[in-house]
């Protein structure tokens, strides 16, 4: 019962979320909102833990986390050099 | 690289491996054992590993400075909490340049990352030794030109 | 005793619900992509500390907490790292800040 409030209020801010995905307007807009997305059920997933009795969840959200944060990575550097990077030809752009 | 280093390095991959196993049986354990010597030996060969990845002479300076860190967080969380559900939504989003002081790249990605982990700062660019900050408001933008954090990280920076 | 940590951990993920909501409210109501990640970060730093705390205090000390804890400290270090990278590739594709004179349509280059 008292985890249904929390699970709630990570719903409600899931469905604001998609709706900021969906809207734009621009692609790092999309992606940021997908970022945010992946926080959000890290956190879910994390409190899932509790209500199903499985501590195996927390392991899913950790993996969850991981992918995100490669995803988000992977995303954003594909929509600022075109492609996924070739070592040793962009090398002293990627350095900064 | 010195042995210490390389020692904490071991420690820190077992108690990872310890927590994510969960099972304290002695045949799994002197795996998990056995397993982080030999990344650590592998990564040498390949020399992957080093001081960046693993900044163990910030030790000293980080428990005095992420206290700090975490209470600067939650008073902007805070403050821009208040700014979004504020009904007129008062924002003056400004893009600034700060110095940084640091010196090592390890005390730059900790400003940088600090600037970013606060709620309403973002660092967008790092151009030789100045950062590029998008903040919230304009009191957010002045509070950061003070150079607290700045002066802090640096100290944190200069413990090792 | 485990009635009141019972209650604080309530009160400590009921506050980091609050605070996400916010926070996906500010991505939703924000103008302009750089102000919308501010309102990101929120969800990123208050919202998941205040729920994994709680949830830390439910759990007591179990292998349980040090997952969670390991889950704290990776978002402590990865979410800064990704809103950098998102706005430092949204500076180089040229997305401008919002400004308050500029109206409600801006930042929609790209």
């Amino acid at each position: 019962m008292m985890y249904a409030v929390v699970v709630g209020a990570l719903l409600v801010s899931l469905c604001l979320l998609l709706v900021r995905a969906l809207l734009g307007p621009t692609v790092f807009d999309r992606a940021l909102a997908g970022n945010a997305v992946g926080t959000v059920a890290m956190l879910l997933l994390a409190i899932f833990q509790f209500v199903s009795g499985r501590p195996e969840f927390v392991d899913l959200a950790l993996v969850y986390g991981l992918l995100n944060i490669v995803g988000t990575i992977a995303v954003q550097k594909f929509f600022r050099y075109g492609d996924l990077g070739e070592p040793g030809v962009a090398d002293e752009e990627h350095r900064l | 690289m010195h042995r210490f280093h390389s020692i904490s390095v071991v420690i820190s991959l077992f108690v990872f491996w310890l927590v994510l196993s969960g099972y304290f049986t002695p045949f799994l354990v002197t795996v998990g054992l056995v397993s982080s010597v030999l990344v650590v030996l592998f990564a040498h060969r390949m020399s992957v590993i080093d001081r960046e990845g693993h900044p163990l002479e910030l030790r000293a300076g980080v428990w005095s400075y992420w206290p700090w860190l975490v209470v600067e967080i939650v008073k902007s969380a805070w403050t821009v909490s208040k700014l979004i559900v504020h009904p007129r939504l008062p924002i003056s989003p400004t893009m600034m340049r700060v110095k940084m002081s640091q010196t090592s790249a390890v005390g730059q990605v900790m400003y940088a990352n600090s600037i970013t982990l606060t709620p309403g700062t973002i660092s967008v660019a790092i151009e030789g030794d100045e950062i590029l900050v998008h903040a919230l408001t304009q009191a957010g933008a002045e509070d950061l030109a003070g150079g607290e954090m700045d002066r802090r990280v640096s100290a944190c920076e200069a413990r090792a | 005793m485990s009635a009141a940590i019972d209650i604080l951990s309530m009160i400590l993920m009921g506050a980091g619900g609050v605070f996400c909501v916010i926070g996906a409210f500010g991505v939703l109501r924000m103008p302009g992509f750089y102000t919308r990640m501010h309102a990101a970060s929120v969800i990123d730093t208050l919202g998941a500390s205040l729920i994994i705390v709680g949830l830390l205090l439910q759990s007591g000390f179990t292998l349980a907490s040090g997952k969670l804890l390991i889950l704290w400290l990776l978002i402590f270090f990865c979410s800064p790292t990704a809103s950098h990278s998102l706005a430092n590739a949204a500076h180089r594709r040229g997305v401008t800040p919002w400004q308050p004179d500029q109206g409600a349509k801006s930042s929609s280059k790209n």
